[in-house]
């Protein structure tokens, strides 16, 4: 038994490391060392980026000697970017496609996680494993049906407008409704997400304050807004947190829809940088738009996992406690939210 | 007050089934189209002369299996080695105190966070240099950064779910680290394990962005290759159809059978389903 201390504690208390002798401490270290070897290979790159964004590296120039500064560019990489107008348009999109589609997915998956929580029935039953297939279609492949769903002569929703007297739907090739296509496309592959995650959510509420709820005789919508929302505040934030990181990224859906095009309408962080690397053969020139977006996602991430762990506090513990009190429930929620 | 109830019903299930036609028509239309020949393409909807000719073209007249073939080795590595290495790691998450513990988990999840292109740029410059360019083993390590952050925090989760007492009640047994591990905590996490493993390929299957910039000459996976059927063949959608049918087929079938992990994975363990 107290030999293995250190080992099989489960994290509850600190041990006495001191004692232990030096093959246990370093254990666990040898054990996560060869996930973490594996993946941090893969982080060099995080380094060199940073590192080539300030070196002349083309593909055809290979060799930019960065050591002895033959090529050595410092800040005009990044000077230039800032210069450039494609540049902030970028961040204009990025930001537009990730705003649309995550919010649009957020507040369609709540409402049909909603439904589907409240419905039970062979229809709802149903529904709940067959929504999760458009998730687990590659989003490029999802693009590819819709593309072909889209298109006039053999799509069918080109068909179905036709028939309702609307022609020629341009969808990703005009640059009035390029974003929109792509939004519906990332809405269709992304919103599953959303829904599985907050019907989780909603069936592992505890049932007592709603319960409670009903004897006081509150409307619908005032439980929804006092007890359901702060509650499931928590899965929202995760929902949140994955599509937005995701949507800020996204690559796959605009590039297999138009490339970016038309113009510069869908030229995202991403796909600007993948142009620019590989179309235009500007390997150092791209690598500070793809920084940028790194730093984007790492800020807004940061932020909402720490309103998540916030939230995690909130929803089981104090303010529920306030909205109880005035409720008169506090008794039973203490119960049942920590029943968790 | 009944009246209002079935009217509410009734608005309820309108919801759910036109979300349901947004969702599943488009998958299902796709499966319409491999069956439809190239001549009733334009010309018919949903009556005409189902055909197996697509399949024939596209599964006997490409290199389809071979694209298959690719995306299996891709995959199915990745997820070997995620889980060769991942679950050690997992274990020590979960079981062990030790300095900057939280750090490097958290360390691990940022990976996944981590933007596709950042690294496939400067990668693209170690691969060819270091001759993992269009390789399999260039893939299958890149493709880590997907399944190795997922395998651990998910089944960390499922080792905190176990009860310490159960290891101590082992120890005074007389079994020793390994056997525990295998003969008693392994087969408990085991149905967790399978399902974000499986997870793990499906989004390894479905990767995109690092197949595309890191391979795509002599390995392709089926991903890149149905996205360049498409630029290629603009005539022949119900061969497309096929493509796109045999690409999202397996990610369903394994998604299906492994539902009552899902949210667990896809959430990485923030929120217990």
């Amino acid at each position: 038994m107290i030999q293995n201390n250190s080992t099989n504690n489960g994290g509850t208390a600190p041990t006495d490391l001191n004692v232990a002798p030096l093959s246990r401490r370093i254990r666990p270290y040898l054990i996560v060392a060869p996930a973490l070897l594996i993946t941090i290979g893969i982080l060099i790159p995080f380094g060199m980026a940073i590192y080539f964004s300030m070196t002349g590296y083309t593909f055809r120039n290979p060799d930019p000697t960065f050591l002895g500064f033959k090529d050595f560019a410092f800040l005009k990489n990044w000077i230039r970017m800032f210069q450039d107008a494609q540049f902030w348009n970028a961040v204009w999109v990025t930001l537009r496609y990730a705003f649309w589609s995550t919010i649009i997915e957020l507040l369609l998956g709540l409402g049909i996680a909603m439904l589907l929580g409240n419905t039970d029935n062979r229809f709802s039953r149903i529904l709940r494993v067959a929504l999760i297939f458009p998730l687990m279609v590659a989003p490029v492949i999802g693009t590819l049906i819709w593309q072909l769903m889209l298109r006039s002569g053999v799509g069918i929703i080109d068909k179905f407008l036709n028939t309702l007297g609307i022609y020629g739907m341009q969808w990703g090739a005009s640059s009035k409704t390029a974003m929109l296509t792509v939004v519906m496309i990332d809405v269709w592959v992304n919103c599953p997400f959303v829904i599985i995650l907050v019907l989780a959510g909603i069936q592992s509420l505890p049932k007592s304050p709603f319960e409670s709820a009903k004897i006081d005789g509150g409307s619908a919508w005032f439980n929804f807004k006092t007890l359901t929302l702060p509650m499931l505040k928590p899965t929202i934030l995760i929902a949140l947190l994955f599509r937005l990181m995701a949507a800020l990224q996204e690559f796959g859906i605009i590039f297999a829809l138009t490339k970016g095009g038309p113009g510069d309408t869908l030229m995202s962080l991403s796909v600007t940088a993948y142009t620019r690397a590989f179309l235009y053969q500007k390997f150092s020139g791209a690598l500070p738009f793809i920084l940028v977006l790194w730093f984007i996602v790492n800020t807004v991430a940061k932020r909402i996992v720490t309103a998540w762990r916030k939230s995690q506090y909130q929803a089981t513990g104090k303010e529920l406690e306030e909205v109880a009190k005035k409720e008169g429930l506090i008794k039973r929620l203490v119960k049942g939210g920590k029943a968790k | 007050m009944t009246a209002q109830k079935r009217l509410y019903s009734i608005l309820k299930n309108a919801g759910l089934a036109i979300y349901a036609i947004f969702a599943l028509f488009p998958l299902l239309w796709m499966v319409l189209l491999t069956f439809k020949s190239d001549a009733e393409m334009l010309t018919t909807t949903f009556v005409f002369h189902p055909t197996l000719v697509n399949y024939e073209e596209v599964l006997l007249k490409t290199d389809y299996f071979r694209y298959i073939k690719d995306s299996i080795i891709v995959a199915g590595g990745a997820v070997i080695i995620s889980v060769l290495a991942g679950v050690p790691a997992a274990y020590a998450l979960a079981r062990y105190n030790f300095k900057k513990k939280e750090d490097i988990a958290f360390q691990i999840l940022s990976f996944k966070f981590a933007p596709e292109i950042l690294v496939v740029l400067p990668l693209y410059m170690i691969y060819d240099k270091l001759g993992l360019y269009d390789t399999y083993f260039g893939l299958i390590w890149v493709y880590q950064l997907i399944s190795m952050p997922l395998i651990i925090w998910v089944v960390r989760g499922y080792f905190e779910d176990i009860s310490v007492e159960i290891e101590h009640a082992a120890q005074v047994d007389g079994y020793s680290w390994w056997q525990i591990f295998f003969k008693i905590l392994v087969p408990l996490i085991r149905p967790g394990l399978v399902a974000s493993a499986l997870l793990c390929f499906i989004f390894a299957w479905n990767s995109f962005t690092f197949p595309l910039l890191l391979a795509g000459i002599k390995i392709e996976p089926i991903t890149v290759a149905a996205t360049k059927y498409l630029a290629q063949n603009t005539v022949h959608y119900g061969q497309m159809a096929v493509a796109a049918t045999f690409s999202a087929l397996p990610s369903i079938i394994f998604a299906i059978c492994i539902q009552k992990h899902l949210v667990r994975g896809l959430s990485f363990g923030a929120v217990k389903g």
